[in-house]
């Protein structure tokens, strides 16, 4: 075998275009990383909503509360459900609710779109794990708001005290709430009635059910389902989130996997013009290597090698600039909901594992023309280079 | 039986007819036309001629850089026109030293790393490649000069490097084109009497191309080569 420090010294020797295919290369993999990193990201922002005792209840086929609708008769017929639990007041914890998209502004000549979520008196009760974290409840039958934690800022009027405009309507914000990170924290919550009114929107998007227990929900759900009475469809309320998530998560992976592999074929191509220039400078000392007894095979190993080298070191760089995002936090918006969600980027080990083999494996890739050369280079030609 | 003289070792180097043609495009250039040579073990021999007389294309021959149009090239036992590019690769480690005009050294490698690239196609271990590369280096005379790189070096320390090299394998045959093409008088005679170490204590076999008398009078036999005719 050619010594491998050979490889690092001649790739050394030529820092300059080294260095510049190693930042091409890396910033392949930064992109690559990246994107997988905002889609765990994304993924358990979204996924960490919903409550285990809780269902979603929503059109047969529906896959979101936006494009689904729910009848006030429905929303009756669920509450007498004997397996629903009662609130504090001592009435059925079922809330029908009503999603519409907002557009707030956001900043200078920014907007952005929020779910914005039409309450009834059990949605706060229902859902535990909301709760407020200063101020109040929007009052029944008034205009007031409530902000997930995480809108707030979003525009100076997005704060306790402040008042928002949409729907040609002025919504003053008497309170913020959490939400255990998840996605109600990126909501605006509004009286069902004062925002079904303000859209125009007379029936329900869902209905909300919390059960007395974890273990109703399966046979709830059944209940649901084969009620010939409605064509619903229930979830369980975590389910429903995590495949909001999982379908936002998927379109970020294909979108950037399919970006990183456009990008890869530069990269690629600037490892091969590097590979190319590095054993055309190196052609006497190649072919005094193949004179001395290395066989063409060696030569071939040796630059192939030399260019997965410096796709490794792509790898690296890449790798490190991608976990570096961990310190940025994003809003977006969420395709499947057309709302905003805010997330940050999330890395795991398999991320970083397969940013390196993707970056050594475009350096790889990059050298094997090169080295196909390299190998059949006449030894003769070679020694008078 | 005891008294019969031992059978005489077969030589080196044994051409017969062999001729070279180069082809270029469909014109076919003729280099070397029925060469017969034979150059026994522990020779040391010395070819000269005017440039483009095929002195190069001899030594390629020879070295098993390069095969024959025509003719057997028998060298170290070995019929090279019968072998393939890997056995031939594999042939060369095993046989053939290289001491090349312009060196030929890795510029990014040490001199011992340089002198120890032959070895690392033997099985020889770490240490063992370690001691012949200090052993070859200290025969050239530049143990004081391991660590350092080809550019730190002069002309006639990187050919002493490149010698180091050609012997660290311990190879039959150590082929030199033009050792001293590049080097001046004094640097000329270090390597000339190197050559000379080469021959009479390791008893190798050196062929050598010389353009330069001084250099062939120190060979056992000097080779007049012209327009591809050995005379
Ligand atoms: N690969 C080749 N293709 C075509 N012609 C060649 C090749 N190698 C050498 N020659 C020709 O063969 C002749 C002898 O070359 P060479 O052996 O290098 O001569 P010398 O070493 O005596 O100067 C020259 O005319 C040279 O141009
Ligand atoms: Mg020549």
């Amino acid at each position: 075998m050619v010594p491998l420090f050979y490889n690092a010294r001649s790739l050394w020797a030529r820092r300059l275009s080294t260095g510049v295919t190693v930042v091409g290369l890396g910033l392949v993999v930064f992109v690559f990383s990246a994107v997988l990193m905002l889609a765990n990201g994304i993924e358990s922002a979204l996924a960490s909503g919903g409550d285990a005792s809780n269902v979603v209840v929503l059109r047969k086929g529906a896959t979101s509360e936006l494009v689904s609708g729910v009848e006030r008769d429905a929303v009756r017929i669920l509450t007498t459900d004997p397996e629903v639990a009662s609130g504090p007041d001592g009435l059925p914890l079922v809330a029908g609710e009503r999603v519409v998209l907002l557009t707030l502004p956001s900043g200078g000549t920014q907007a952005m779109n929020t779910t914005a979520r039409g309450i009834s008196a059990e949605s706060f009760a229902a859902r535990p794990e909301v709760q407020l974290v200063s101020g109040r409840r929007p009052r029944p039958g008034t205009n007031e708001v409530a902000l997930g934690r995480s809108l707030v800022g979003t525009s100076p009027e997005a704060t306790l005290g402040g008042e928002l405009r949409f729907a040609q309507q002025r919504w003053p914000v008497v309170g913020v709430f959490a939400a255990r990170g998840g996605a109600f924290e990126s909501e605006v919550w509004a009286d069902g009635m004062r925002l079904g009114s303000a859209f125009g929107r007379e029936d329900f998007s869902s209905a909300l059910v919390r059960l007395r227990s974890p273990a109703q929900v399966d046979a709830f759900v059944k209940r649901v389902n084969a009620n010939p009475r409605f064509t619903l469809e229930g979830k369980p309320e975590p389910a429903y989130w995590a495949d909001q998530a999982s379908s936002l998560a998927t379109f970020i992976r294909v979108l950037g996997l399919f970006v990183s592999f456009v990008f890869s074929l530069g990269a690629v191509l600037g490892a091969m013009i590097t590979m190319y220039a590095q054993v055309a400078t190196r052609v006497a000392e190649l072919g005094m290597l193949r004179a001395v007894g290395f066989r063409r095979r060696s030569v071939l190993a040796s630059v192939v090698v030399e260019s997965a080298m410096l796709g490794a070191a792509g790898g690296v760089l890449g790798a490190l600039g991608a976990l570096a995002t961990r310190f940025i936090h994003i809003r977006t918006l969420n395709f499947q909901t057309f709302a905003a969600v805010s997330f940050g980027f999330s890395p795991t080990p398999a991320i970083l594992l397969g940013a390196l083999l993707f970056g050594t494996g475009m350096g790889l890739l990059g050298g094997l023309l090169p080295a196909l050369r390299a190998s059949r280079l006449s030894i003769l030609d070679a020694l008078r280079a | 039986m005891r008294e019969e003289p031992l059978p005489a070792p077969p030589p080196m180097v044994r051409l017969r007819g062999v001729s070279k043609t180069y082809r270029r495009g469909t014109v076919e250039v003729p280099v070397l036309a029925a060469v017969d040579l034979t150059i026994d073990a522990g020779a040391f021999e010395a070819f000269m001629g005017p440039s483009g007389s095929g002195k190069s294309t001899l030594l390629n021959l020879i070295s098993g850089l390069d095969q024959p149009t025509t003719g057997i090239a028998e060298v170290a036992g070995r019929d090279l026109a019968q072998m393939d590019d890997r056995e031939l690769s594999d042939w060369r480690a095993a046989h053939v030293g290289f001491v090349f005009q312009l060196y030929n050294l890795i510029p990014v490698l040490t001199a011992a790393e340089n002198v120890e690239l032959p070895l690392l196609l033997t099985p020889l271990t770490r240490g063992e490649r370690r001691r012949h590369v200090a052993a070859a280096l200290e025969l050239v005379g530049l143990t004081h000069r391991v660590g350092h790189r080809p550019p730190q070096l002069s002309g006639g320390e990187q050919q002493r490097v490149a010698i180091a090299r050609a012997i660290v394998s311990d190879p039959d045959l150590i082929i030199a084109d033009e050792p001293t093409g590049d080097l001046d008088r004094k640097a000329a005679e270090a390597v000339l009497d190197l050559f000379g170490v080469l021959h009479r204590d390791l008893k190798k076999t050196l062929v050598m191309v010389t353009h330069d008398p001084h250099a062939a009078e120190r060979a056992g036999r000097v080779h007049q080569l012209d327009k591809g005719v050995l005379q």
